[in-house]
């Protein structure tokens, strides 16, 4: 999947999810920029995500993922 | 909130939760606070999130109390600090197949043994009910278990004595045997749910492995909205109607146009059955206390000709009212509630035209519309939504439609009075008016409940807190049954009265809509006044608290006699009556 698509979509995912429309995410955004990224919406935001890439990710990389970058990297690897 | 009553999109409703929870917030809705425990044996985060929207849907607005990961057992039996302050008003008890503890481990297991783990299992849970009602009196809601996905030994997982779905099945009979004998506890049936969406769909051992879920993230909504289901149930707000189109709805085909020759119902054509099985599928609710009306563009004639064809389950005789004519159907919606003494939020309407189930959402946004695609979806549709979620079943409930019925001819036979006090009197009214007896407390508890409009304080108790209100020396209670020519209305007052000295402060007056304008609000007065000059109490104190329904009875106390003293705000009031001032108001029925 094309990265400039996947990034307006997940970005859609992420205002929707912290009900912010005024995020604008980056490849080095983390859980350290968005006030609302607790772990229980961590949760969220991966079931969301995946939903709407129709995909699934790995238990490790959901453990593993450090920022959007590499959530994205994987979303354009493998989703729809 | 459309988007919040079953069938919904449970992925979305997780995304945009924040987004529906303010946006329900601030709709400018009034709403019951409620406080509700929930005791989780995985994680609850998501559920109670998701818990929250569909309540505050359903006009309650929760606090949450939410017990540590996996310490509900703790949490119930050794207590904590928390949970204690928190008094909550229900409790729900969110565990699954994995908190089993005692599940078969070996082939070579006895009947003895697993008799023995089934009898450690359920007397571990029944320590936690068992605490949690000694401290709380309050509902305790409780999921059942769910099937394993994975079966080792394949089909013998159910029947044999080592098999974890034997097991499991066994627990959840005795779950329900538990639930049958303890008024207070309630099923959350996670075992139809997962069923009924599928366990291949349910499961996720990896929501476990990483989050401590005990299921798909993606079924939460599910889950959450069953129990939402019940609770919103046990606080009186069920819907009570289900008004019907007819033509293509109750049978197949245009009774004007085809005649009755030819429309489709019975055994003869697959279409013919689908309508048949609606029609006893319909049947059903009305066992249960649902009041069924039809409301159809029709003429009446042809409307009754059709309930009166031979294989019609459903006659004229199960509609409450049968509204066939040409008016819109809004408008006839809302004058069936009129004329029923009820709200246009306890309606359910279903039809198989688009076009009139839009104008109907759009006039009346506060009643349930089902769009009747199919009979089969919309049975299914009507039994996942919870509109009639059943947690008791009283006398009253099944007798409901046939009083609603009498209540339509006493209407019919006001119009040949024109002195309303001689129609009263011609009614022959007999009241039984006393102490709550236990073999009426679930029904009292209900009525509590479940009165919004005629009802002074609004103050609801749970069957635990009436029946420990009933042995109080400190409290006057009465309830009240009338019946008339033309049938009885079971209990349908209910007063609670403390005590304090020469005083007593009203602290519920509530009168079910069926027996508006019949001066049983005066024989209960009556009858409450002779009681407190025989115990020596000199006065009344009544409080009125104004809520967006009970708007009817906010000069009630004045028609009483009662003097004003005071009046806030928000057009709350509290009243004083001297028992030595008053004189008897009822005339009209005859009382013990």
């Amino acid at each position: 999947m094309n990265r400039s698509e996947a990034i307006k979509r997940l970005n859609a995912v992420f205002c929707d999810v912290f009900d912010d429309d005024s995020i604008k995410i980056a490849d080095t955004t983390s859980a350290a920029d968005i006030d609302d990224w607790d772990s229980l919406e961590h949760i969220n935001l991966i079931s969301a995500a995946e939903d709407e890439f129709g995909m699934r990710f790995k238990m490790k990389e959901v453990s593993g993922m450090k920022n959007v970058g590499e959530m994205l990297d994987l979303i354009c690897e493998r989703g729809n | 909130m459309k988007e919040l009553v079953y069938p919904f999109n449970g992925i979305d409703i997780m995304r945009r939760c924040k987004k529906l929870r303010k946006e329900l917030l601030s709709d400018g809705s009034v709403r019951m606070k409620k406080k509700i425990a929930v005791l989780g044996g995985s994680t609850i985060g998501h559920i109670v999130s998701a818990l929250e929207l569909f309540l505050l849907n359903n006009g309650i607005e929760p606090e949450f109390y939410q017990s540590e990961y996996n310490k509900f057992y703790e949490d119930a039996v050794f207590g904590s600090d928390g949970l204690d302050s928190f008094a909550p008003d229900i409790i729900y008890i969110h565990t699954t197949s994995r908190n089993l503890k005692y599940l078969p481990d070996r082939p070579d297991i006895s009947e003895e043994e697993v008799q023995q783990r089934l009898n450690d299992e359920i007397s571990f849970f029944r320590s936690i009910w068992t605490a949690l009602e000694k401290k709380f009196s309050c509902p305790i809601i409780q999921n059942n278990f769910e099937l394993p996905l994975f079966r080792q030994t394949g089909n013998y997982d159910c029947w044999g004595l080592s098999g974890q779905s034997a097991y499991i099945n066994r627990m959840n009979l005795l779950f329900a045997e538990e639930a049958v004998r303890n008024n207070d506890l309630f099923i959350n049936d996670i075992n139809y749910l997962s069923a009924a969406i599928g366990l291949e769909k349910w499961h996720d051992p990896e929501a476990w492995y990483m989050y401590k879920y005990a299921m798909s993230t993606s079924v939460i909504p599910d889950l959450a909205y069953s129990a939402a289901s019940i609770i919103k149930a046990l606080f009186g707000r069920n819907k009570k109607v289900i008004s019907l189109d007819l033509d293509n709805t109750l049978w197949g085909g245009i009774i004007s146009e085809d005649g009755i020759g030819e429309i489709e119902l019975g055994t003869e054509t697959a279409v013919g059955m689908s309508f048949s099985e609606f029609q006893s599928f319909l049947k059903v609710y009305k066992q249960y206390g649902a009041l069924l009306t039809v409301c159809s563009k029709n003429d009446e004639e042809n409307a009754l000709a059709g309930l009166r064809h031979p294989d019609s389950l459903l006659s004229p005789e199960d509609f409450v009212l049968i509204k066939a004519n040409w008016e819109n159907k809004d408008m006839n919606i809302s004058d069936t509630a009129n004329e029923l003494g009820l709200l246009t939020d306890s309606f359910v309407f279903v039809d198989d035209n688009p076009a009139e189930c839009a104008i109907v959402e759009e006039q009346l946004p506060e009643t349930a519309v089902i769009h009747l695609k199919s009979t089969a979806q919309t049975m299914y549709e009507m039994s996942r939504s919870g509109f009639f979620e059943v947690t008791s079943v009283s006398g009253e409930d099944i007798r409901r439609s046939e009083m609603y019925s009498a209540n339509v001819k006493r209407k019919a036979q006001q119009k040949s009075f024109t002195d309303y006090s001689e129609y009263l009197r011609s009614l022959d009214m007999k009241a039984i008016i006393g102490d709550f007896q236990p073999i009426l407390l679930s029904r009292i508890a209900q009525l509590t409940n479940k009165s919004n409009q005629f009802n002074l304080t609004t103050k609801r108790y749970s069957e635990a807190e009436i029946k420990e209100l009933s042995c109080d020396p400190g409290y006057i209670r009465l309830c009240g049954r009338l019946s008339d020519k033309f049938g009885d209305n079971g209990i349908v007052s209910v007063v609670i009265g403390r005590i304090e000295q020469e005083i007593l402060h009203i602290d519920l007056w509530l009168m079910s809509c069926r027996v508006l304008k019949r001066d049983m609000e005066f024989a209960m007065l009556d009858e409450l006044v002779r009681i407190c000059r025989e115990k020596g109490i000199r006065k009344l104190m009544g409080y009125y608290y104004k809520t967006p329904k009970n708007n009817m009875v906010a000069e009630l106390y004045a028609r009483f006699g009662f003097a004003l003293i005071s009046t806030t705000e928000n057009d709350d009031s509290v009243w004083e009556l001297y028992t030595d001032k008053y004189t008897n108001k009822n005339n009209v029925i005859k009382v013990n």
